[in-house]
């Protein structure tokens, strides 16, 4: 065992110094008009953050800009994978320069490539430069499907192999003792916490297991992608619409597939109402399970990570846009103290987006396996008795 | 809306849906699965450990009650076994008693018996020496007074004087 984290601890080391050495292997130089240069008024600042809160095709750790005036970029480029008239096309990022306005070209395949604001945009025919109308929106080139390893996607993978790592580890230790040591004891209580809290009270002890796998994964994988948001490397994986569409359309499927009789009974021909209103409730339904369910749970969790960000770099702004009214002193201050403590809460947040987007999960899942007891749930006249579930499920 | 419509990226939802689906399948067959079933088989084992632990309570319990019981019983058989002995010792000291009784007052009687029938036989004795001393001297007084009426009737008197005082 001792050997085993020895090698572990040889091996990460080798990758961090593999990673910081490919780091400053990319320290490239631009033209200072490329990139923007420095950020220090309100708008530059609003355009930083509404550029951070995008995907971003490379990943980069900082910038600054020399004394003899060139932009200096830290990071490494991202492969970028199109599907293209022409079929498959790969690159570099690095070949774009860290433009982000559609002015670097680039010839691929026989294609030629823009980037406008995060999106990579194909030019039409024999177009030589991106022509802009006057609301900046690109004339002669059209979007491609962008299956790009992004630092998105670069997010997802690297927490979802040290899911990996630190749960087939957790699973491993049981083999040889009951209760778990180190870092696995810390996971224990949370997949406890899941399974007891959130898993088995809202979908029912008969049916639990069946999705308690699925519950555990996304949990775990929002909370941890939610603290990587918090980090210096800036990810903003569970603020990008398509990565909350995608985890909403996976508790849509699941609950929609495991629905049993009773459910798409109530959801299609209401029992206990009269005979004309069934339609109307029907439509109602079927707006709620198939939309608005997955509807809110993709703008909550989207909404409240990518609101987050937008805030403590905001309030982190405050150092540069009150600079002239508060002093450099002043204004550094008021930014460090506010940024500190919406970072505590964004913590929390992160923790309680998760626990919301898995509990919602869950509650919708019990619904659709849920199995009423007629006898029991209907009084004389035929209306159902809201039981706390239904009040519960009305209510969210 | 448009803003949320223009934010969506297509080629990040068909990525992130292959990776959270493989995620899913690898963590459920080699993380979920065997520490669920591993939690499960330790909660079965603890819950196991109460149950035992709450059976040989009770298990105790009887078996003191029942020791409790042994030895009440064992105390009750030396009582009624040292009555019992108490109640023998009683019976023989009385039977004993009422034996020798009976064979002194047997003995008694014998003794008594064997006195009267001495009395008799002494009495008889008696009488009948007396009888022949009676003769005797009826014969001598004959013999002499035979001789003088007056002598013989002063002897009568004196005899019968004797008589009287016998």
């Amino acid at each position: 065992m001792k050997v085993a984290t020895q090698t572990f601890k040889f091996y990460s080391l080798v990758l961090m110094l593999f990673v910081s050495a490919f780091a400053m292997a990319e320290n490239t130089t631009d033209p200072v008009e490329n990139s923007g240069g420095q950020v220090d008024t309100k708008d530059k600042v609003d355009a930083y953050i509404l550029h951070h809160i995008q995907d971003s095709h490379d990943f980069s750790l900082f910038s600054y800009t020399s004394d003899e005036g060139e932009r200096k970029h830290f990071g490494f480029p991202l492969p970028i994978i199109l599907w293209t008239s022409n079929g498959l096309t790969t690159f570099m990022s690095s070949e774009f320069h860290h433009n982000d306005d559609g002015h670097v070209v680039v010839e691929k395949n026989g294609l030629k490539f823009a980037k406008i604001h995060s999106k990579i945009y194909e030019l039409d025919g024999a177009a030589a430069s991106v022509a802009f109308d006057e609301t900046h929106h690109a004339t002669n080139a059209h979007k491609v499907l962008d299956l790009s390893i992004t630092k998105s996607v670069v997010g997802v993978l690297i927490i979802g192999l040290l899911m990996l790592f630190w749960f087939t580890g957790l699973a491993r230790q049981y083999k040889k003792r009951q209760v778990p040591t180190g870092f696995g004891r810390v996971l224990e209580p949370l997949v406890l916490y899941v399974r007891d809290e959130i898993s088995r009270p809202n979908i029912g002890e008969k049916h639990y297991r069946k999705f308690t796998g699925y519950l555990l994964t996304v949990f775990f994988f929002i909370w941890f992608l939610n603290l990587a948001g918090l980090t210096p490397l800036g990810f903003n994986v569970t603020g990008q619409v398509a990565v909350t569409a995608c985890l909403a359309i996976f508790t849509l499927i699941i609950y929609t597939v495991s629905g049993n009789k009773d459910y798409w009974m109530h959801m299609l021909w209401m029992p206990g109402v009269p005979v004309l209103i069934r339609p109307v409730l029907a439509i109602i339904e079927l707006a709620g399970a198939f939309i608005i369910k997955p509807f809110s749970l993709l703008v909550r969790l989207f909404a409240n990570i990518s609101a987050g960000h937008i805030v403590v770099m905001s309030l982190i702004a405050i150092m540069f846009t009150l600079k002239e009214s508060l002093g450099v002193v002043g204004a550094t201050g008021l930014s460090l103290v506010l940024s500190f403590f919406i970072t505590l809460i964004e913590v929390l947040v992160a923790f309680l987006q998760a626990y919301i987007f898995t509990m919602l999960s869950a509650l919708f899942i019990g619904m659709a396996v849920a199995e009423h007891d007629h006898d029991h749930a209907h009084d004389e006249q035929g209306h159902e008795v809201s039981d706390a579930e239904d009040v519960r499920g009305d209510f969210i | 809306m448009d803003k949320l419509l223009n934010d969506f990226s297509p080629g990040l939802f068909v990525v992130q849906t292959i990776l959270l689906l493989l995620l899913i399948l690898l963590m459920v067959k080699f993380a979920w699965k065997p520490i669920m079933s591993s939690l499960t088989e330790r909660e079965e084992g603890i819950q196991g450990a109460l149950d035992a632990a709450e059976k040989a309570k009770l298990e105790m319990q009887n078996l003191q009650a029942d020791n409790a019981n042994l030895l009440k019983e064992a105390r009750a058989e030396r009582e009624s076994m040292l009555k019992e002995a108490r109640d023998l010792k009683n019976k023989m000291i009385e039977d004993a008693k009422t034996e020798a009784q009976t064979q002194a007052n047997n003995m008694i009687a014998q003794a008594q018996a064997a006195i009267e029938s001495e009395k008799k036989s002494a009495m008889a004795e008696l009488k009948s020496h007396v009888a022949g001393l009676s003769i005797e001297i009826a014969e001598k007084v004959v013999r002499q007074e035979l001789s003088n009426k007056d002598k013989q009737l002063e002897l009568v008197a004196s005899m019968l004087n004797d008589a009287k005082l016998n």
